[in-house]
Order: C-alpha cells, then structure tokens, then sequence
C-alpha cells in the first residue's frame, strides 16, 4: 500500500485546561474520501483545522506525504478547505472569488479564466461569473465555495460540515454530486460531519470521535455492521442496548434468558453491552418468540413502522415494514448473528 | 393622519433651526446693503474669488487634508489592534479611548495650550534635560496636533467597528487559498473596511475644515482658516452679508465631497457607520 497522504501521530489539543483531543492517531489514504464523524464537542473540526493548518496541535506531529508540517503556516500547505459558513468574499463576485488563489499565484489571466469557466461547469454554475455573492441562494453559495477550493487544485480538500446548511432534498443531491466530484477529479476528501447517515452514503473510511478521542476506524459497513462499543452502535442508526451477562463463548445472558451468538473472548460471567439493531429483531406469533411482550405504540416512519414493545420490563425498539396494532401481545425473534456482544464502556 | 400629528413637533423644530437660518444665511449672501437699502448681488462670491481669501480656503483644505491622513494612519492600525482577537483589555482600551471625549472639546485644546506654551510643561522638561526650549504653540504644526487629537476617535471608532463585524473565517479562507497575512490584508481586510475608511475620513475632515477655535487658540490667529474668516465677518466686521456668502461655498464643497465619498461607498458595496 502506497504511503498515507495525510497522518496524525500522538496529536492532542488543550485549550486552558478543557482536552479537546486527547492522542489522536489517525492515517489518511491518498484518494480516499475519509469523515470525521461525532457529535458536537467530539474534536472533529479541530481535528480538521489542524490539518489546514489553522491550529497549531499542543502535542504530537501532522505529516503529509511523510513531511512534517506541524508548524507550516495554512498559506503554504496543499490543502484547501470548504468551510462551513462557505466564507465567500463579499466584496467580489462569483469569478473573482474563485480565482482567488490563483491570482495569488499570479497565473496567467487568460488561463485564470478558463480555469473558472471549467470548474463552474463542474459544479454546475456555468455563465455566473460576474454574479455577485449576495445573490446567490445557499446551495449556489455552497458550489462557489467548493469551486473557490477545487480550482486550486489541492492535494486533500477539507470539508466543515459544508452541507449543514442546507434543506435536507438538496443535502441529498449535493452529498451525491460532491461524491461524484471526488471521484472524478481523485482528489483526497476529509469530511466533518455530524449527520451519520451523510458520512455512510458518502465514505470509503469513516472515523467516529467522541469527547476527543476516536472510537472505530473502519468502512461504512463496518462500522454499521461492527460498531466496537455502544457508542458507536448508538450514534451509528438506531440500537437496542443492555446490559447483558457472558455465560462463555457463544452464549450470552440477557432479558431474562440465555441466546447462543456468535461472539467469544470474553471472560466467565462478565457484564456486557448486547446490542440488536431495530430491524434486526421480528415480531412472530407468541408461541414461535424467544421472548414475549406487547405493543406499546407504532409510529409511522415512512419506508418502516417504529414499534416499542414492553417484555419484562425492557423496551425494544423494533423497524418492520407490517405494522402490529398497538395492545398486541407478540413474540420476539432474534438470530444468533443479530446479536452484538460488546465490553461495557467504563465510565471516565 | 396620525403619524402627522407625531412628526409635527419635530418639523416646527427643524423648520425654526434648520431651514429658517439656511434661507436667512442664503437671504444674506446674496444682498448687500447699500444707500438706497438692500440690493440682490452676487459680489460677495465675487469678492470671496479674491487672493488673499482663496489662500484661506487653501489653507483650510491643506491643514484638514494633512490632519485626516494623519489620523487615518495612526487611525487604523489602532482600530486593528482594537478589534484583534487575542486582546484582553479591549474594553478597557475602547474606554480609555472614549474618555476624553466626555470632556469638553475647549477645555481639552486649553490643555494643549498649557502643555505647548514657552512657559509649559513641554519646554520646563526640555529645560530640566538641559536641551534647548521649543517654539511650539502658535505654529501650523501646534494646529494640525490640535486637530488630530481631537479629530482622532472620529477616524478609530468607525474604522473599528467595521473591522470588528468582519466575519474572521474570511481571513481564514484567503490564508487558506495562499494569502500571506501581508496579502490577507491588502484583498480581504483593507477592502472590507473601505466604509469605514469613509465615515472616518468624513467625519475627521469635515470639522477639521470648518474648525475655527483649534487655529485660534493653537495657532494663536496667525493661521486664519474659513472658520477663523467666518467668525471675523459675523462679530468682528459686521459684514453679515460676506460670511453668509462664504458660509455658502464652505457648505457647497462639504455637499459636493459628501456626495463624492457616498457615491464611492456605493460602488464598493459596503455597510458604513454613518
């Protein structure tokens, strides 16, 4: 495998005495689109930040393509980045902004030119040149900044949640588009978002931070799939968690009785986290389920119906597409396979 | 209509205040007073033309110019530092500036006089040091310091408060696209400040050119401005007509610059203080 673009070793970030990120190691593949991916708080955009070069880490080194460029000012680093405000110049209008860094550059005008046409087609803008800024709707202001950064053409294109903004049917075509944009061009994506369902749709790698430290590293479909911990269970779709008992390998205790499955290496009897996805778990007759209970309320969700169901105590949220009247008295069904056993998170 | 009744009292005010001395001063102008009593004439703009008058006028405009490039160069790297980040006695700075214009503006240039004079401060620690006393007060130089000292928070708070609503993730993106801060300056910063550049520059010209105490008291009335001429004709010559006439041209020139700076602003598209 051809060497990381981008890695961050040891790096930690303190502001007074708050840790906003505590040794973040973390490697970047050239090409790849990679998210950061957590709640707000989680260091995600000062992990970003320090990678364009507009905080300076408090410990640890940031190397790219095997450099170090800790202490290299953003100006000089081949990175650009697409913030989330789209921070366009106001006092320029839609061609000027964009040939922003080139100009910088003093590159030839003609060819600064061309450049802004070719990149405006790209982000499907062609002819607004000489619009200016303020009347462009959110979503033409989000293309411009994105354009603005593309047309340098930078070796890793930073991304703060540039679609936060926006309404959620032009959320979904520009998380497409800008896809299609990495793809085509082959440029390194890193992206911070918060919205899980954006990092699965549009990653190859996504990396799940919580109060500065990462939880997983992995493919959408691991970490879906795989979440290491509760955490990322949780904030990855929907979960049932509990706590549940390790009898041995294979074999696991919770709601009341035992379920083969299909993890092991834990210790005899230890307490663990079993987490079942909604849609993981089928309502059948009382005489097939595994455990009984009723139906406490049904919500209509569009594709699927979100049902809760009471058993001994413990509340499941179960997705299925055929809806169960409320009151019912129901089996629950759960595979071996559906069930993730996870060590429990001590608390900090 | 309702909303007549609320104006009214403020159109008598301003009808009484404003426009009955703005005819009265036109009225003046153009008549003078003869034998046979009062005549309309245009002479006394004829006899404003005259040398000795026109050299006033230039003198005005040349200490207002001089004093306004001063004050904006001072000016906007104190609003800078004002409006920086990292500063944590802003406040206190902000404060420390606006002080002394709760004072009275003749008590503050009475100040001067007492520190610039032979006797004054100035020359008694020059004299301590053994260094050889300075002709201050009473100088072209003693009356541009007046008018920068007192003109100076005119040029600073507009400037700072443009500069304090730029969003800083502008700054972030030009440095991001290859801007060194010298560069991040000069197409983000200064361009984005322009209006306050304006209202600061308005507002440090105008009563620089008009002033007529700062070039009387530090300049002791060897630099006659327009102010000082004004003045002269109303309680000194009595020639009401002449110093309505000049008052005229001053207000025709304040017009026209005003008009001139407006227009600028709106082709930059910024958002000025005033």
């Amino acid at each position: 495998m051809s060497q990381p673009i981008i890695k961050l070793t040891n790096v930690s970030k303190s502001y007074d005495d708050h840790n906003v990120l505590k040794n973040i190691n973390l490697y970047v593949r050239r090409n790849e689109f990679l998210t950061l991916l957590g709640p707000s708080g989680c260091g995600k955009t000062t992990t970003l930040r320090i990678i364009g070069g507009f905080e300076t880490p408090s410990s640890g080194e940031v190397l790219f393509e095997g450099m170090d460029i800790t202490s290299i000012p953003p100006y000089q680093r081949r990175v650009n980045t697409v913030f989330q405000k789209y921070a366009l110049f106001p006092h320029l209008n839609v061609a000027d902004n964009i040939a922003f860094g080139l100009n910088i550059k003093k590159m030839d005008k003609g060819l600064i030119k061309e450049k802004v046409k070719d990149i405006l087609t790209l982000v499907n803008l062609p002819g607004f040149q000489k619009r200016s800024i303020h009347s462009l709707s959110g979503g033409q202001q989000q293309r411009v900044a994105i354009a603005r950064a593309l047309v340098n053409e930078p070796e890793v294109l930073l991304l703060d949640e540039p679609l936060g903004a926006l309404d959620l049917k032009l959320r979904k075509d520009m998380q497409l588009e800008l896809k299609n944009i990495q793809q085509k061009l082959g440029i390194t994506f890193i992206y911070v978002t918060h919205d899980q369902e954006e990092a699965l749709t549009m990653s190859d790698t996504v990396v799940v931070m919580k109060d500065g430290t990462i939880q997983q590293i992995g493919s959408p479909v691991d970490i879906y799939n795989e979440p290491k911990n509760s955490f990322v269970a949780d904030f990855i779709g929907e979960s049932n968690i509990i706590t549940g008992t390790m009898i041995k390998d294979y074999l696991v205790d919770f709601a009341g009785r035992k379920f083969d499955c299909v993890d092991k290496g834990f210790e005899a009897n230890e307490e663990v986290d079993v987490i079942i996805r909604p849609e993981d778990i089928k309502l059948v007759k009382e005489a097939d389920g595994m455990l009984l209970g009723q139906v406490v309320s049904v919500i209509f969700k569009g594709v699927h119906y979100e049902m809760m169901v009471t058993s001994n105590g413990i509340s499941w949220m179960i997705h299925s597409t055929l809806m169960v009247p409320v009151g019912s008295k129901v089996g629950i069904l759960i595979q071996p396979s559906d069930i993730h056993i996870m060590k429990k998170v001590k608390a900090i | 209509m309702k909303e007549n009744r609320v104006v009214a009292p403020y159109l008598i005010w301003m009808t009484i205040f404003i426009v009955l001395p703005i005819i009265l001063v036109i009225f003046f102008g153009v008549t003078i007073r003869t034998e046979s009593g009062l005549q309309l004439s245009l002479d006394n703009f004829k006899r404003f033309f005259e040398p000795i008058y026109l050299m006033v006028l230039w003198r005005s405009i040349r200490l207002a110019l001089i004093s306004t490039v001063i004050c904006l160069i001072l000016g906007y790297p104190m609003a800078m530092i004002l409006a920086s980040n990292g500063l944590k006695m802003k406040n206190t700075l902000v404060l420390l500036f606006i002080i002394p214009m709760w004072m009275n503006f003749l008590l503050r240039t009475y100040a001067w006089m007492t520190l610039l004079e032979r006797g004054g401060i100035i020359n008694t620690i020059l004299n301590f040091l053994k260094l050889p006393s300075l002709n201050i007060l009473y100088t072209e130089q003693a009356v541009i310091l007046g008018m920068v000292y007192n003109f100076l928070p005119f040029m600073v708070l507009p400037i700072y408060s443009v500069l304090i609503k730029i969003d800083k993730s502008l700054l972030e993106a030009a440095e991001d696209l290859g801007a060194d801060s010298i560069t991040v300056f000069r197409k983000v910063t200064f361009p984005l400040s322009i209006s306050g550049v304006i209202s600061g520059i308005t507002m440090v010209f105008m009563p620089a050119v008009t002033t007529f105490v700062i070039s009387r008291l530090l300049g002791g009335g060897q630099f006659t401005l327009i102010g000082n001429l004004i003045e002269q004709q109303f309680l000194f010559v009595g020639d009401w007509s002449f110093g309505s006439a000049i008052s005229i041209v001053m207000m025709i020139l304040i017009l026209v610059s005003m008009g001139f700076m407006s227009k600028y602003e709106k082709e930059n598209e910024g958002a000025g203080l005033w």
